[in-house]
């Protein structure tokens, strides 16, 4: 008789806990549909907006003045493509090797300690304040805007995300892997090098990519740097013309032409920076898995 | 050829806590001694010594001297020469993971600077060859990672690493603690064969291992070294009642 | 203390060769009775005892196979365990033994009875006693008393070359006796045997407790180490 009770209390608490488990995942599910459609639903307003406006000119054409119709914001992705890769130049060479100082050789240290605060401090700066830095630093005693000034500013905002994730990424290296290397009678920087950083470079990767998808969609740094430019621009001296950059001026523009011309450029940001960072993935895994020499 | 090891007073400390107190033995040449004790002894602290990677631990410290063939690798040489003449095996096999199985054995080599493309391909194979792994992987060299291996490949694998720099004095820390029974008699055979090449010394726990493969074992107790005889008179009929305890399993 | 099981695993065929030592000692007092006496039905009770002790043989020689099988003994547990595999085979033998003296009685018994020059009892008695402390020395671990044991072995011995002689002359001289002395001889010569097996068990003893192995020598001291032989 007590068996029979038993078993009716084991088959509720069954039902109860089976539908515990489906609560939960519908609410998963839930959260994960909220995190994604604001993105969703911005690519696809994006596209609504401004694929109509996209044509082959606004790849290859500078933009024409107020008035006329046509034109387009190629010096613009030029220029964005120029002023990202002086910024990786800088930003990621310093980030990883900051990164790989406090993983691998200060460890403890007081000097780690503190660039590690930097550069978590660095890190929360606005990026309107970087900008006003880089201006006071470089366009004043230049005395003029310069995509050299650009760049430098994006570089200096990278610095702390990839400095950060190199760190974890080379922190998740099992000790394992750097006492092997050292057994082999490999000097200590050799080992990092060689070994412990390339264990970790696919994570390292991502950290650079981060970077740049971030930097990549920054307009304020650039208002008092880069500065902008209606034309054609290669010289490190002279202003340059970015995307976003670009973007914001004709966003606030009184002109509609011009309006829809941002919302072109703003969809052609975020496909660039996609493909960017896939195309990255794609030719570093294979790489990395064939063991390059 | 394997060289003997000589250690005299050798005491070593982690921070304040003194690992290792007057060790003093004799390691011969082309031989296979076995260091038993229970956690915590100090055997793999010991071992550690031999190839200068208990510093690597920056509160660690030593005293007293190891010559290993003649040359005393504390006072008249950099830790980084005498870690490509006494190799290491550890407990866990750690294969690089990013590696090919070719890349992981020349990895000595290479990270040393040596280019020779077609003494690399003779050492690789030659080693393989010697740690029982080329028959398996001769086919995959380049294409599969080293940590795609089975577990006891992989350690094989370690071993072909270690063997590929040309050691003199191969160490092994519980080499086959991790392994099946299988891959430890693969394991125990090969350090058969090794021993005619070089002096192997070997940290185990299993004491039925120690006798299978070793001439020499040592037992080490709370950082001192108890006994160390032939395997055949610690097994059989240990002089210190404290070693019998330990391989009676009376311990405790 | 850890390996509890394993250690009453070994106590038990400690007990259980004890067990079997009893049964040996008693068979051969039986014999020495049934050859006092004459009394056959005692030698009836020899012969039930002597397949007792064979099946305890049996026993004893599964459970110490389990044992090195099983727990793979080291040091003086492998010792302990070498030794009583021997220890029940020389028990076995002496079972036989005292066998053997109690089927000479029930031949006796078809003969005239004759005086033969040999100390039968003496010879029982010191053979007796060999064993009696050969087994003291396997319960206590005592390779002292071993050492004595094996120092008893010459007296046997010579009782036996002894007999040897004088029965050899009665049979020579008085061949009619010549199946009693036969007989005789054969008695003196089973009790030698038992006298050896007791030997044999204190070798064995302070085999276990010494970790040497000093069969074939008198004593300790003259066993050279095997090792600093090679």
């Amino acid at each position: 008789m007590g068996d029979e009770r038993l078993k009716n209390e084991h088959e509720l608490r069954s039902r109860i806990r089976t539908l515990t488990d489906g609560v939960a995942t519908a609410l998963a599910v839930l959260s994960t549909i909220l995190v994604v459609a604001p993105l969703v639903a911005i690519f696809v307003y994006l596209i609504y907006k401004g694929a109509s406006s996209l044509s082959w000119d606004f790849f290859i054409k500078v933009p024409k003045p107020v008035g006329e119709a046509g034109g387009g914001m190629a010096n613009a992705i030029a220029g964005s493509a120029l002023l990202l890769g002086l910024g990786s130049l800088i930003g990621i060479p310093v980030g990883i090797a900051g990164g790989v100082y406090l993983a691998e050789f200060g460890r403890g240290t007081r000097l780690a300690n503190a660039v590690r605060f930097t550069a978590d401090v660095l890190n929360g700066v606005p990026s309107i304040v970087m900008g006003i830095a880089v201006y006071s630093l470089i366009v004043i005693p230049q005395r003029h805007f310069s995509a050299l000034s650009g760049g430098v500013a994006l570089g200096i905002m990278m610095i702390p995300t990839v400095c950060r994730t190199t760190e974890e990424m080379l922190l998740m290296v099992p000790n394992a892997v750097r006492e092997a290397a050292l057994a082999l009678g490999v000097p200590n920087w050799r080992s990092v090098l060689a070994i412990t950083v390339r264990t970790a470079s696919a994570g390292i990767i991502t950290g650079c990519m981060l970077a740049f998808a971030r930097v990549a969609g920054e307009t304020a740094p650039l208002i008092f740097t880069a500065f902008g430019n209606v034309d054609w621009s290669a010289k490190l001296s002279e202003p340059i013309a970015a995307l976003p950059l670009q973007i914001y001026v004709y966003a606030i523009s009184p002109y509609d032409e011009w309006h829809r011309l941002a919302w072109a450029g703003a969809l052609v940001l975020i496909v660039l920076i996609m493909l960017a960072v896939s195309l990255v993935r794609y030719v570093t895994s294979r790489g990395v898995m064939k063991g390059a020499n | 050829m394997g060289v003997g090891i000589e250690v005299t007073n050798l005491n070593a400390w982690y921070g304040a806590n003194h690992t290792l107190q007057d060790i003093n033995l004799n390691i011969p040449a082309n031989h296979a001694t076995a260091l038993i004790g229970p956690s915590g002894c100090g055997k793999s602290t010991f071992v550690r010594c031999l190839n200068r990677m208990h510093e690597t631990n920056p509160i660690a410290r030593v005293t007293g001297s190891v010559l290993i063939g003649g040359l005393d690798i504390y006072a008249d040489a950099k830790p980084v020469e005498i870690r490509r003449r006494v190799g290491m095996v550890f407990q866990r096999p750690n294969p690089f993971p990013t590696m090919s199985i070719y890349d992981n054995v020349a990895a000595g080599l290479k990270l040393n600077g040596f280019r020779n493309r077609r003494v690399l391909d003779e050492i690789v194979e030659r080693s393989l060859k010697n740690s029982a792994l080329w028959d398996e992987v001769k086919d995959d060299l380049k294409k599969k990672s080293g940590a795609s291996l089975s577990g006891g490949q992989q350690q094989r694998l370690c071993i072909a690493r270690a063997l590929a720099v040309d050691p003199e004095v191969l160490l092994m820390d519980e080499p086959a603690s991790a392994l099946d029974p299988v891959s430890t008699s693969k394991i125990e055979d090969l350090i058969f064969q090794l021993k005619s090449q070089y002096t192997i010394v070997i940290v185990t726990h299993n004491m039925q291992q120690a006798a299978r493969v070793a001439e020499k074992t040592g037992f080490f107790l709370n950082g001192r070294m108890i006994e160390f005889d032939s395997t055949q008179k610690i097994f059989t009929n240990p002089s210190d009642k404290r070693t019998e305890d330990y391989i009676t399993g009376r311990f405790g | 203390m850890t390996r509890i099981r394993f250690q009453q695993s070994l106590d038990e065929l400690k007990d259980q060769l004890l067990v079997m030592a009893g049964m040996a000692e008693q068979a051969i007092q039986r014999a020495v009775e049934a050859y006092r006496t004459r009394d056959l039905s005692i030698c009836d009770l020899v012969s039930k005892g002597e397949e007792e002790i064979n099946r305890m043989q049996r026993e004893n020689d599964q459970t110490a196979t389990d044992l090195l099988a099983m727990e793979q003994p080291m040091a003086v547990d492998l010792r302990f365990i070498l030794s009583a595999i021997k220890i029940n085979a020389d028990l076995e033998r002496v079972g036989d033994s005292a066998k053997n003296i109690s089927d000479r009685v029930r031949t006796m018994e078809q003969m005239s009875a004759a005086e033969m020059p040999v100390d039968i009892p003496r010879m029982a008695s010191l053979a007796t006693e060999m064993v009696r402390k050969s087994l003291k020395s396997f319960i206590d671990a005592d390779a002292e008393l071993s050492c004595a044991v094996l120092a008893m072995d010459d007296a046997v011995d010579s009782m036996n070359r002894a007999a040897y002689k004088s029965l050899t002359t009665v049979m020579a001289e008085q061949s009619s006796l010549a199946p009693q002395a036969l007989n005789a001889l054969m008695i003196a010569r089973a009790l030698e045997r038992i006298a050896d097996h007791a030997t044999s068990i204190a070798e064995d003893v302070i085999f276990w407790v010494q970790g040497a192995d000093v069969r074939h020598y008198k004593s300790l001291k003259i066993a050279p180490d095997p090792h600093e032989l090679g």
